[in-house]
Protein backbone atom coordinates (compact mmCIF):
# COMPACT_ATOMS: atom_id res chain seq x y z
CA UNK A 1 0.00 0.00 0.00
CA UNK A 2 1.16 3.52 -0.74
CA UNK A 3 1.92 5.11 2.63
CA UNK A 4 3.57 8.22 1.30
CA UNK A 5 0.51 9.99 -0.09
CA UNK A 6 -1.69 9.60 3.01
CA UNK A 7 1.16 10.74 5.26
CA UNK A 8 1.78 13.73 3.04
CA UNK A 9 -1.90 14.62 3.03
CA UNK A 10 -2.05 14.06 6.75
CA UNK A 11 0.82 16.48 7.28
CA UNK A 12 -0.64 19.21 5.12
CA UNK A 13 -4.08 18.92 6.68
CA UNK A 14 -2.52 18.76 10.15
CA UNK A 15 -1.71 22.47 9.94
CA UNK A 16 -5.41 23.09 9.49
CA UNK A 17 -6.10 20.72 12.38
CA UNK A 18 -3.69 22.75 14.53
CA UNK A 19 -5.78 25.82 13.79
CA UNK A 20 -8.88 23.93 14.90
CA UNK A 21 -6.99 22.74 17.99
CA UNK A 22 -6.18 26.32 18.94
CA UNK A 23 -9.74 27.58 18.71
CA UNK A 24 -11.58 24.45 19.80
CA UNK A 25 -9.35 23.11 22.58
CA UNK A 26 -7.19 26.00 23.77
CA UNK A 27 -9.72 28.81 23.47
CA UNK A 28 -12.72 26.54 24.03
CA UNK A 29 -14.63 28.31 21.24
CA UNK A 30 -16.37 26.37 18.48
CA UNK A 31 -15.13 28.23 15.41
CA UNK A 32 -16.68 27.57 12.03
CA UNK A 33 -14.73 30.34 10.31
CA UNK A 34 -12.39 27.50 9.32
CA UNK A 35 -14.54 26.47 6.40
CA UNK A 36 -14.17 29.92 4.90
CA UNK A 37 -10.59 30.73 5.85
CA UNK A 38 -9.16 27.52 4.38
CA UNK A 39 -10.59 28.42 0.97
CA UNK A 40 -9.53 32.05 1.43
CA UNK A 41 -5.95 30.92 2.00
CA UNK A 42 -6.14 28.68 -1.02
CA UNK A 43 -7.63 31.45 -3.20
CA UNK A 44 -5.15 34.15 -2.22
CA UNK A 45 -2.26 31.74 -2.60
CA UNK A 46 -3.49 30.54 -6.02
CA UNK A 47 -3.78 34.05 -7.43
CA UNK A 48 -0.40 35.21 -6.13
CA UNK A 49 1.30 31.97 -7.20
CA UNK A 50 -0.14 32.44 -10.68
CA UNK A 51 1.44 35.90 -10.66
CA UNK A 52 4.74 34.17 -10.10
CA UNK A 53 5.42 34.58 -6.34
CA UNK A 54 4.88 31.26 -4.58
CA UNK A 55 6.53 32.20 -1.27
CA UNK A 56 4.84 35.58 -1.02
CA UNK A 57 1.63 33.66 -1.70
CA UNK A 58 2.11 31.50 1.39
CA UNK A 59 2.94 34.54 3.49
CA UNK A 60 -0.12 36.39 2.20
CA UNK A 61 -2.38 33.45 3.02
CA UNK A 62 -1.22 33.58 6.64
CA UNK A 63 -2.10 37.27 6.81
CA UNK A 64 -5.58 36.92 5.32
CA UNK A 65 -6.31 33.93 7.54
CA UNK A 66 -5.40 36.03 10.56
CA UNK A 67 -7.69 38.81 9.34
CA UNK A 68 -10.59 36.38 8.93
CA UNK A 69 -10.06 35.12 12.47
CA UNK A 70 -9.81 38.68 13.72
CA UNK A 71 -13.11 39.52 12.07
CA UNK A 72 -14.83 36.64 13.83
CA UNK A 73 -13.20 37.76 17.06
CA UNK A 74 -14.53 41.29 16.70
CA UNK A 75 -18.03 39.97 16.03
CA UNK A 76 -17.82 37.98 19.24
CA UNK A 77 -16.15 40.46 21.55
CA UNK A 78 -17.27 43.90 20.43
CA UNK A 79 -20.66 43.09 18.93
CA UNK A 80 -21.25 40.34 21.47
CA UNK A 81 -22.55 37.93 18.84
CA UNK A 82 -22.72 34.27 19.89
CA UNK A 83 -19.41 32.48 19.05
CA UNK A 84 -20.89 29.81 16.78
CA UNK A 85 -22.92 32.39 14.92
CA UNK A 86 -19.92 34.69 14.54
CA UNK A 87 -17.99 31.88 12.89
CA UNK A 88 -20.89 31.10 10.57
CA UNK A 89 -21.28 34.77 9.62
CA UNK A 90 -17.60 35.10 8.74
CA UNK A 91 -17.68 31.82 6.85
CA UNK A 92 -20.70 32.96 4.85
CA UNK A 93 -19.09 36.31 4.04
CA UNK A 94 -15.99 34.51 2.88
CA UNK A 95 -17.96 32.48 0.32
CA UNK A 96 -18.37 35.68 -1.66
CA UNK A 97 -15.02 37.18 -0.79
CA UNK A 98 -13.22 34.12 -2.11
CA UNK A 99 -14.84 34.69 -5.49
CA UNK A 100 -13.78 38.32 -5.41
CA UNK A 101 -10.22 37.11 -4.87
CA UNK A 102 -10.26 34.74 -7.84
CA UNK A 103 -12.11 37.19 -10.04
CA UNK A 104 -15.24 35.07 -10.13
CA UNK A 105 -13.56 31.76 -10.97
CA UNK A 106 -14.64 28.63 -9.11
CA UNK A 107 -11.56 26.74 -10.21
CA UNK A 108 -8.02 27.89 -10.90
CA UNK A 109 -5.31 25.64 -12.31
CA UNK A 110 -1.71 26.00 -11.16
CA UNK A 111 -0.28 23.21 -13.26
CA UNK A 112 2.49 25.19 -14.91
CA UNK A 113 3.32 27.44 -11.99
CA UNK A 114 6.26 27.41 -9.67
CA UNK A 115 5.37 26.38 -6.11
CA UNK A 116 7.22 25.54 -2.92
CA UNK A 117 6.78 21.91 -3.88
CA UNK A 118 8.25 22.23 -7.35
CA UNK A 119 11.15 24.15 -5.87
CA UNK A 120 11.94 21.49 -3.32
CA UNK A 121 11.30 18.73 -5.85
CA UNK A 122 14.93 17.76 -5.91
CA UNK A 123 15.29 17.16 -2.18
CA UNK A 124 14.85 13.46 -2.81
CA UNK A 125 15.96 12.95 -6.35
CA UNK A 126 13.93 10.70 -8.62
CA UNK A 127 11.00 10.51 -6.29
CA UNK A 128 8.43 13.23 -6.54
CA UNK A 129 6.00 11.81 -3.95
CA UNK A 130 8.78 11.40 -1.38
CA UNK A 131 10.04 14.94 -1.99
CA UNK A 132 6.57 16.28 -1.55
CA UNK A 133 6.19 14.38 1.69
CA UNK A 134 9.51 15.61 3.04
CA UNK A 135 8.60 19.18 2.13
CA UNK A 136 5.30 18.81 3.95
CA UNK A 137 7.13 17.30 6.91
CA UNK A 138 9.59 20.19 7.13
CA UNK A 139 6.83 22.79 6.99
CA UNK A 140 4.74 20.96 9.57
CA UNK A 141 7.68 20.67 11.94
CA UNK A 142 8.43 24.38 11.62
CA UNK A 143 4.81 25.41 12.24
CA UNK A 144 4.40 23.01 15.18
CA UNK A 145 7.65 24.16 16.77
CA UNK A 146 6.64 27.81 16.44
CA UNK A 147 3.27 27.11 18.03
CA UNK A 148 4.75 25.07 20.88
CA UNK A 149 7.19 27.86 21.69
CA UNK A 150 4.52 30.53 21.36
CA UNK A 151 2.23 28.91 23.90
CA UNK A 152 5.05 28.92 26.42
CA UNK A 153 5.42 32.69 26.21
CA UNK A 154 3.42 35.20 28.23
CA UNK A 155 0.96 36.10 25.44
CA UNK A 156 0.50 32.39 24.73
CA UNK A 157 -0.19 31.73 28.40
CA UNK A 158 -2.76 34.52 28.44
CA UNK A 159 -4.57 32.99 25.46
CA UNK A 160 -4.59 29.58 27.15
CA UNK A 161 -5.99 31.04 30.35
CA UNK A 162 -8.73 32.86 28.44
CA UNK A 163 -10.06 29.52 27.30
CA UNK A 164 -9.77 28.16 30.82
CA UNK A 165 -11.18 30.91 33.03
CA UNK A 166 -11.92 34.23 31.37
CA UNK A 167 -12.80 36.03 34.61
CA UNK A 168 -9.42 35.23 36.06
CA UNK A 169 -7.70 36.69 33.02
CA UNK A 170 -9.59 39.95 33.46
CA UNK A 171 -8.64 40.02 37.15
CA UNK A 172 -5.01 39.67 36.12
CA UNK A 173 -5.42 42.90 34.20
CA UNK A 174 -5.22 41.24 30.79
CA UNK A 175 -7.64 42.29 28.07
CA UNK A 176 -9.60 39.08 27.48
CA UNK A 177 -11.22 40.42 24.30
CA UNK A 178 -7.79 40.98 22.86
CA UNK A 179 -6.54 37.49 23.70
CA UNK A 180 -9.65 35.90 22.19
CA UNK A 181 -9.16 37.80 18.94
CA UNK A 182 -5.47 36.93 18.93
CA UNK A 183 -6.22 33.22 19.42
CA UNK A 184 -8.79 33.23 16.64
CA UNK A 185 -6.39 35.09 14.35
CA UNK A 186 -3.56 32.64 14.96
CA UNK A 187 -5.83 29.62 14.53
CA UNK A 188 -7.27 30.83 11.26
CA UNK A 189 -3.83 31.88 10.01
CA UNK A 190 -2.77 28.23 10.37
CA UNK A 191 -5.91 27.08 8.60
CA UNK A 192 -5.38 29.48 5.71
CA UNK A 193 -1.72 28.42 5.39
CA UNK A 194 -2.87 24.82 5.22
CA UNK A 195 -5.32 25.68 2.44
CA UNK A 196 -2.57 27.52 0.58
CA UNK A 197 -0.16 24.60 0.83
CA UNK A 198 -2.79 22.09 -0.29
CA UNK A 199 -3.61 24.36 -3.21
CA UNK A 200 0.04 24.47 -4.24
CA UNK A 201 0.45 20.75 -3.77
CA UNK A 202 -2.56 19.73 -5.81
CA UNK A 203 -1.87 22.62 -8.22
CA UNK A 204 -5.53 23.43 -8.25
CA UNK A 205 -7.88 25.78 -6.50
CA UNK A 206 -11.40 24.56 -5.82
CA UNK A 207 -13.95 26.93 -4.26
CA UNK A 208 -15.90 24.06 -2.73
CA UNK A 209 -12.89 22.73 -0.85
CA UNK A 210 -13.90 24.02 2.53
CA UNK A 211 -17.23 22.28 2.89
CA UNK A 212 -17.17 19.82 5.76
CA UNK A 213 -13.55 20.48 6.54
CA UNK A 214 -14.12 21.38 10.17
CA UNK A 215 -14.98 17.76 10.89
CA UNK A 216 -11.67 16.62 9.41
CA UNK A 217 -9.84 19.02 11.69
CA UNK A 218 -11.84 17.84 14.70
CA UNK A 219 -11.23 14.22 13.70
CA UNK A 220 -7.48 14.82 13.78
CA UNK A 221 -7.63 16.55 17.18
CA UNK A 222 -9.83 13.89 18.72
CA UNK A 223 -7.96 10.90 17.30
CA UNK A 224 -4.80 12.49 18.64
CA UNK A 225 -6.36 12.81 22.08
CA UNK A 226 -7.68 9.26 22.00
CA UNK A 227 -4.14 8.03 21.35
CA UNK A 228 -2.10 10.36 23.55
CA UNK A 229 -4.60 11.51 26.15
CA UNK A 230 -5.49 15.08 27.04
CA UNK A 231 -2.37 16.46 28.63
CA UNK A 232 -0.46 19.63 27.97
CA UNK A 233 -0.69 21.99 25.03
CA UNK A 234 2.64 20.76 23.69
CA UNK A 235 1.48 17.14 23.70
CA UNK A 236 -1.79 18.31 22.19
CA UNK A 237 -0.05 19.96 19.24
CA UNK A 238 2.05 16.88 18.52
CA UNK A 239 -0.90 14.53 18.97
CA UNK A 240 -3.02 16.60 16.58
CA UNK A 241 -0.42 16.27 13.83
CA UNK A 242 -0.16 12.54 14.40
CA UNK A 243 -3.95 12.27 14.63
CA UNK A 244 -4.23 13.87 11.23
CA UNK A 245 -1.78 11.38 9.74
CA UNK A 246 -3.61 8.45 11.36
CA UNK A 247 -6.89 9.75 10.00
CA UNK A 248 -5.61 9.82 6.45
CA UNK A 249 -4.06 6.38 6.84
CA UNK A 250 -7.44 5.05 7.96
CA UNK A 251 -9.14 6.66 4.98
CA UNK A 252 -6.51 5.26 2.60
CA UNK A 253 -6.95 1.82 4.13
CA UNK A 254 -10.71 2.02 3.79
CA UNK A 255 -10.34 3.14 0.17
CA UNK A 256 -7.97 0.26 -0.50
CA UNK A 257 -10.50 -2.23 0.76
CA UNK A 258 -12.98 -0.57 -1.62
CA UNK A 259 -15.16 0.11 1.36
CA UNK A 260 -16.86 3.11 -0.16
CA UNK A 261 -16.94 5.19 -3.35
CA UNK A 262 -15.31 8.62 -3.40
CA UNK A 263 -18.51 10.42 -2.46
CA UNK A 264 -18.72 8.39 0.75
CA UNK A 265 -15.63 10.18 2.03
CA UNK A 266 -17.42 12.65 4.30
CA UNK A 267 -19.68 10.00 5.81
CA UNK A 268 -16.64 7.88 6.55
CA UNK A 269 -15.02 10.88 8.23
CA UNK A 270 -18.03 11.48 10.44
CA UNK A 271 -18.16 7.83 11.43
CA UNK A 272 -14.47 7.79 12.31
CA UNK A 273 -14.92 10.86 14.52
CA UNK A 274 -17.95 9.32 16.22
CA UNK A 275 -16.02 6.15 16.97
CA UNK A 276 -13.02 8.07 18.29
CA UNK A 277 -15.22 10.32 20.41
CA UNK A 278 -17.13 7.42 21.87
CA UNK A 279 -13.99 5.63 23.14
CA UNK A 280 -14.26 7.05 26.69
CA UNK A 281 -18.00 6.39 26.91
CA UNK A 282 -17.63 2.82 25.67
CA UNK A 283 -14.77 2.25 28.12
CA UNK A 284 -16.91 3.53 31.01
CA UNK A 285 -19.84 1.38 29.91
CA UNK A 286 -17.59 -1.67 29.83
CA UNK A 287 -16.28 -0.94 33.33
CA UNK A 288 -19.84 -0.50 34.59
CA UNK A 289 -20.83 -3.77 32.97
CA UNK A 290 -18.01 -5.58 34.78
CA UNK A 291 -18.99 -4.05 38.13
CA UNK A 292 -22.61 -5.04 37.62
CA UNK A 293 -21.62 -8.59 36.78
CA UNK A 294 -19.46 -8.82 39.89
CA UNK A 295 -22.24 -7.41 42.08
CA UNK A 296 -24.74 -9.89 40.70
CA UNK A 297 -22.40 -12.81 41.40
CA UNK A 298 -21.71 -11.73 44.97
CA UNK A 299 -25.44 -11.33 45.53
CA UNK A 300 -26.01 -14.91 44.37
CA UNK A 301 -23.34 -16.15 46.79
CA UNK A 302 -25.01 -14.43 49.72
CA UNK A 303 -28.37 -15.97 48.92
CA UNK A 304 -26.99 -19.48 48.84
CA UNK A 305 -25.24 -19.03 52.19
CA UNK B 1 -6.17 55.48 49.01
CA UNK B 2 -9.80 54.75 48.14
CA UNK B 3 -12.47 57.41 48.01
CA UNK B 4 -16.12 56.81 47.22
CA UNK B 5 -18.15 59.98 46.82
CA UNK B 6 -21.95 59.85 46.73
CA UNK B 7 -22.01 56.47 44.97
CA UNK B 8 -25.46 55.36 43.86
CA UNK B 9 -26.59 52.27 42.02
CA UNK B 10 -30.14 51.17 41.33
CA UNK B 11 -30.98 47.96 39.49
CA UNK B 12 -34.03 47.86 37.20
CA UNK B 13 -35.04 51.46 37.89
CA UNK B 14 -38.69 52.38 37.48
CA UNK B 15 -39.87 48.80 37.31
CA UNK B 16 -41.51 46.43 39.78
CA UNK B 17 -38.09 44.82 40.46
CA UNK B 18 -36.39 48.08 41.33
CA UNK B 19 -33.61 47.57 43.87
CA UNK B 20 -31.70 50.51 45.30
CA UNK B 21 -28.50 48.53 45.83
CA UNK B 22 -26.28 51.45 46.89
CA UNK B 23 -27.61 54.72 48.26
CA UNK B 24 -25.31 57.71 48.57
CA UNK B 25 -22.27 55.80 49.78
CA UNK B 26 -19.47 58.02 51.04
CA UNK B 27 -16.32 56.23 52.11
CA UNK B 28 -12.68 57.11 52.54
CA UNK B 29 -9.94 54.55 53.14
CA UNK B 30 -6.39 55.46 54.11
CA UNK B 31 -3.44 53.45 52.85
CA UNK B 32 -2.96 50.39 55.01
CA UNK B 33 -6.53 50.33 56.33
CA UNK B 34 -7.94 46.85 56.79
CA UNK B 35 -11.70 47.20 56.76
CA UNK B 36 -14.10 44.35 57.49
CA UNK B 37 -17.62 44.65 56.15
CA UNK B 38 -20.65 42.92 57.63
CA UNK B 39 -24.32 43.11 56.87
CA UNK B 40 -27.33 40.99 56.10
CA UNK B 41 -27.78 39.43 52.66
CA UNK B 42 -28.84 42.00 50.13
CA UNK B 43 -27.29 44.85 52.10
CA UNK B 44 -25.13 45.83 49.17
CA UNK B 45 -21.73 44.46 50.19
CA UNK B 46 -20.91 42.52 47.00
CA UNK B 47 -22.47 45.27 44.91
CA UNK B 48 -20.06 47.69 46.54
CA UNK B 49 -17.16 45.48 45.49
CA UNK B 50 -18.56 45.14 41.99
CA UNK B 51 -18.73 48.89 41.54
CA UNK B 52 -15.18 49.37 42.81
CA UNK B 53 -13.93 46.66 40.42
CA UNK B 54 -15.85 48.02 37.48
CA UNK B 55 -18.10 45.03 36.79
CA UNK B 56 -20.79 47.62 36.18
CA UNK B 57 -20.87 51.39 36.18
CA UNK B 58 -22.56 53.47 38.86
CA UNK B 59 -25.52 55.76 38.32
CA UNK B 60 -24.13 58.71 40.19
CA UNK B 61 -21.01 59.64 42.09
CA UNK B 62 -17.27 59.13 41.84
CA UNK B 63 -14.69 56.48 42.67
CA UNK B 64 -11.06 57.44 43.20
CA UNK B 65 -8.15 55.08 43.75
CA UNK B 66 -4.93 56.67 45.01
CA UNK B 67 -6.06 59.98 43.60
CA UNK B 68 -6.90 58.55 40.18
CA UNK B 69 -10.49 58.81 38.93
CA UNK B 70 -11.55 55.28 38.02
CA UNK B 71 -15.29 55.88 37.87
CA UNK B 72 -15.61 54.86 34.20
CA UNK B 73 -12.43 52.84 33.73
CA UNK B 74 -12.97 49.29 32.25
CA UNK B 75 -12.63 46.34 34.61
CA UNK B 76 -9.42 44.85 33.28
CA UNK B 77 -7.65 48.20 33.55
CA UNK B 78 -8.76 48.63 37.15
CA UNK B 79 -7.52 45.16 38.04
CA UNK B 80 -3.98 46.40 37.44
CA UNK B 81 -4.26 47.95 40.90
CA UNK B 82 -7.14 46.05 42.46
CA UNK B 83 -7.04 42.41 43.52
CA UNK B 84 -10.19 40.46 44.25
CA UNK B 85 -10.88 37.05 45.73
CA UNK B 86 -14.26 35.38 45.55
CA UNK B 87 -16.13 32.98 47.76
CA UNK B 88 -15.96 30.26 45.10
CA UNK B 89 -12.43 28.83 45.04
CA UNK B 90 -12.93 27.91 41.37
CA UNK B 91 -13.27 31.52 40.24
CA UNK B 92 -9.85 32.93 41.02
CA UNK B 93 -7.67 30.44 39.20
CA UNK B 94 -7.42 28.72 35.82
CA UNK B 95 -8.08 25.05 36.66
CA UNK B 96 -6.44 23.54 33.57
CA UNK B 97 -3.12 25.24 34.20
CA UNK B 98 -0.44 24.57 36.79
CA UNK B 99 0.21 26.60 39.96
CA UNK B 100 3.34 27.95 38.32
CA UNK B 101 1.47 29.10 35.22
CA UNK B 102 -1.29 30.70 37.27
CA UNK B 103 1.18 32.67 39.37
CA UNK B 104 3.02 33.68 36.24
CA UNK B 105 -0.19 35.04 34.72
CA UNK B 106 -1.05 36.98 37.85
CA UNK B 107 2.43 38.47 37.86
CA UNK B 108 2.36 39.24 34.11
CA UNK B 109 1.79 42.95 34.24
CA UNK B 110 4.36 43.67 36.87
CA UNK B 111 7.05 41.12 36.03
CA UNK B 112 10.24 41.97 34.20
CA UNK B 113 10.24 41.37 30.45
CA UNK B 114 11.20 37.87 29.43
CA UNK B 115 10.62 35.68 26.38
CA UNK B 116 9.44 32.53 28.04
CA UNK B 117 6.64 32.84 30.54
CA UNK B 118 8.12 30.34 32.97
CA UNK B 119 11.72 31.17 33.65
CA UNK B 120 14.17 30.51 36.43
CA UNK B 121 14.08 34.00 37.92
CA UNK B 122 10.33 34.05 38.41
CA UNK B 123 10.38 30.40 39.44
CA UNK B 124 12.56 31.25 42.44
CA UNK B 125 10.22 34.02 43.49
CA UNK B 126 7.17 31.77 43.23
CA UNK B 127 8.92 29.00 45.17
CA UNK B 128 9.74 31.32 48.05
CA UNK B 129 6.23 32.75 48.12
CA UNK B 130 4.58 29.33 48.09
CA UNK B 131 6.98 28.14 50.79
CA UNK B 132 5.89 30.97 53.07
CA UNK B 133 2.32 29.72 52.92
CA UNK B 134 3.43 26.61 54.78
CA UNK B 135 1.05 24.33 52.86
CA UNK B 136 3.58 22.23 50.97
CA UNK B 137 2.52 23.73 47.66
CA UNK B 138 6.06 24.75 46.72
CA UNK B 139 6.79 21.12 45.86
CA UNK B 140 3.70 20.85 43.70
CA UNK B 141 4.22 23.76 41.37
CA UNK B 142 3.65 21.68 38.26
CA UNK B 143 0.33 20.32 39.53
CA UNK B 144 -2.81 21.52 37.75
CA UNK B 145 -4.75 23.87 40.03
CA UNK B 146 -7.98 22.00 39.32
CA UNK B 147 -6.63 19.09 41.38
CA UNK B 148 -6.10 21.13 44.54
CA UNK B 149 -8.56 21.34 47.41
CA UNK B 150 -10.71 24.44 47.98
CA UNK B 151 -8.50 25.79 50.75
CA UNK B 152 -5.35 25.31 48.71
CA UNK B 153 -6.94 27.04 45.73
CA UNK B 154 -7.94 30.00 47.87
CA UNK B 155 -4.39 30.19 49.22
CA UNK B 156 -3.07 30.24 45.65
CA UNK B 157 -5.68 32.86 44.73
CA UNK B 158 -4.51 34.99 47.66
CA UNK B 159 -0.95 34.69 46.51
CA UNK B 160 -1.96 35.56 42.96
CA UNK B 161 -3.78 38.70 44.01
CA UNK B 162 -1.01 39.96 46.25
CA UNK B 163 1.97 39.03 44.09
CA UNK B 164 1.54 42.12 41.94
CA UNK B 165 1.32 44.34 45.03
CA UNK B 166 -2.08 45.84 44.27
CA UNK B 167 -3.13 49.13 45.81
CA UNK B 168 -6.42 47.64 46.98
CA UNK B 169 -7.41 44.09 47.87
CA UNK B 170 -11.04 43.02 47.98
CA UNK B 171 -11.91 39.80 49.80
CA UNK B 172 -15.45 38.67 49.12
CA UNK B 173 -16.28 36.09 51.84
CA UNK B 174 -13.24 34.18 50.70
CA UNK B 175 -13.35 31.65 53.53
CA UNK B 176 -17.08 31.02 53.40
CA UNK B 177 -16.77 27.80 51.37
CA UNK B 178 -14.01 26.32 53.54
CA UNK B 179 -14.10 24.17 56.66
CA UNK B 180 -13.28 26.01 59.95
CA UNK B 181 -9.69 24.77 60.21
CA UNK B 182 -8.78 25.64 56.63
CA UNK B 183 -10.65 28.94 56.94
CA UNK B 184 -8.52 29.81 59.96
CA UNK B 185 -5.36 28.96 58.03
CA UNK B 186 -6.43 31.07 55.04
CA UNK B 187 -7.24 34.00 57.34
CA UNK B 188 -3.79 33.69 58.90
CA UNK B 189 -2.23 33.80 55.46
CA UNK B 190 -4.42 36.78 54.58
CA UNK B 191 -3.21 38.71 57.61
CA UNK B 192 0.40 37.85 56.90
CA UNK B 193 0.36 38.89 53.22
CA UNK B 194 -1.59 42.07 53.91
CA UNK B 195 0.74 43.08 56.74
CA UNK B 196 3.91 42.34 54.77
CA UNK B 197 2.98 44.52 51.86
CA UNK B 198 0.79 47.01 53.74
CA UNK B 199 -2.05 46.53 51.27
CA UNK B 200 -5.27 48.46 51.78
CA UNK B 201 -7.85 45.73 52.22
CA UNK B 202 -11.61 45.35 52.41
CA UNK B 203 -13.03 42.04 53.61
CA UNK B 204 -16.66 40.93 53.50
CA UNK B 205 -17.54 38.32 56.06
CA UNK B 206 -20.58 36.87 57.77
CA UNK B 207 -18.52 35.84 60.76
CA UNK B 208 -18.80 38.76 63.18
CA UNK B 209 -16.01 37.40 65.34
CA UNK B 210 -13.56 37.48 62.44
CA UNK B 211 -14.84 40.90 61.50
CA UNK B 212 -14.08 42.24 64.96
CA UNK B 213 -10.78 40.39 65.35
CA UNK B 214 -9.25 41.32 62.02
CA UNK B 215 -8.42 44.69 60.66
CA UNK B 216 -8.54 48.15 62.14
CA UNK B 217 -11.99 49.22 61.00
CA UNK B 218 -15.43 47.70 60.67
CA UNK B 219 -18.34 48.77 58.47
CA UNK B 220 -21.88 47.57 58.86
CA UNK B 221 -24.10 47.87 55.80
CA UNK B 222 -27.85 47.72 55.56
CA UNK B 223 -30.19 48.40 52.66
CA UNK B 224 -27.46 49.92 50.52
CA UNK B 225 -26.21 52.31 53.17
CA UNK B 226 -23.32 52.25 55.63
CA UNK B 227 -24.98 52.34 59.04
CA UNK B 228 -21.95 51.84 61.28
CA UNK B 229 -18.30 52.78 60.87
CA UNK B 230 -16.13 51.85 63.83
CA UNK B 231 -12.38 52.00 63.97
CA UNK B 232 -9.33 51.96 66.19
CA UNK B 233 -9.76 51.63 69.97
CA UNK B 234 -13.54 51.51 69.88
CA UNK B 235 -13.36 48.56 67.48
CA UNK B 236 -10.78 46.60 69.43
CA UNK B 237 -12.82 46.96 72.61
CA UNK B 238 -16.13 46.01 71.02
CA UNK B 239 -17.74 42.62 71.59
CA UNK B 240 -20.12 40.76 69.35
CA UNK B 241 -23.15 41.57 71.52
CA UNK B 242 -22.36 45.28 71.65
CA UNK B 243 -22.11 45.37 67.88
CA UNK B 244 -25.42 43.59 67.39
CA UNK B 245 -27.09 45.99 69.82
CA UNK B 246 -25.73 49.02 68.02
CA UNK B 247 -26.87 47.52 64.71
CA UNK B 248 -30.46 46.96 65.82
CA UNK B 249 -30.53 50.43 67.33
CA UNK B 250 -29.53 51.99 64.02
CA UNK B 251 -31.97 49.85 62.08
CA UNK B 252 -34.79 50.67 64.46
CA UNK B 253 -34.07 54.35 64.11
CA UNK B 254 -34.52 53.97 60.38
CA UNK B 255 -37.65 51.95 60.93
CA UNK B 256 -39.20 54.72 62.97
CA UNK B 257 -38.36 57.18 60.21
CA UNK B 258 -40.40 55.08 57.82
CA UNK B 259 -43.24 55.03 60.36
CA UNK B 260 -43.31 58.80 60.53
CA UNK B 261 -43.30 58.93 56.76
CA UNK B 262 -46.31 56.66 56.50
CA UNK B 263 -48.28 58.47 59.23
CA UNK B 264 -47.54 61.81 57.58
CA UNK B 265 -49.02 60.47 54.35
CA UNK B 266 -52.09 59.22 56.18
CA UNK B 267 -52.74 62.70 57.54
CA UNK B 268 -52.57 64.18 54.08
CA UNK B 269 -55.11 61.69 52.82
Amino acid sequence: MDFITPIQLGLLYSIMALGVFITFRILDLPDLTVEGSVVLGMAVCAMITKAGHPYLALFASIIVGALAGLFTGILQTKLKINPILSGILTMTSLYSINFYVTGGLANVALTKERTIFTDLNSIIPNSKPLSYMVTALIITIIVSALLIIFFKTKPGLAIRATGDNEDMVRSSSINANFTKCAGLAIGNACVALSGALIGQQQMFFDSGFGIGIVVIGLAAVIIGEAVFGKRSVTIGIISTVIGSIIYYLIIALARRIDLFPSYGFKLATALIVIIALSFPAVKDWWELHKIRKRAKESLNNIKYN
Amino acid sequence: MLKLIDVNKTFYPNTANEKKALQSINLTLKKGDFVTIVGSNGAGKSTLFNTICGNFLIDKGGIFLDGENITVMPDYKRSYNIGRIFQDPMKGTAPGMTIEENLCLAYTRKAKRSFFALNRRDYKLFYELLKSLDLGLEDRMKVKVGQLSGGQRQAVSLLMSTISSPKLLLLDEHTAALDPKTAEKVLQITNKLVDEKNITTMMITHNINSALKMGNRILVMDEGKIVLDISGEEKSKMTQDELLNLYSQKSRKQFSNDRTLFSANDENI
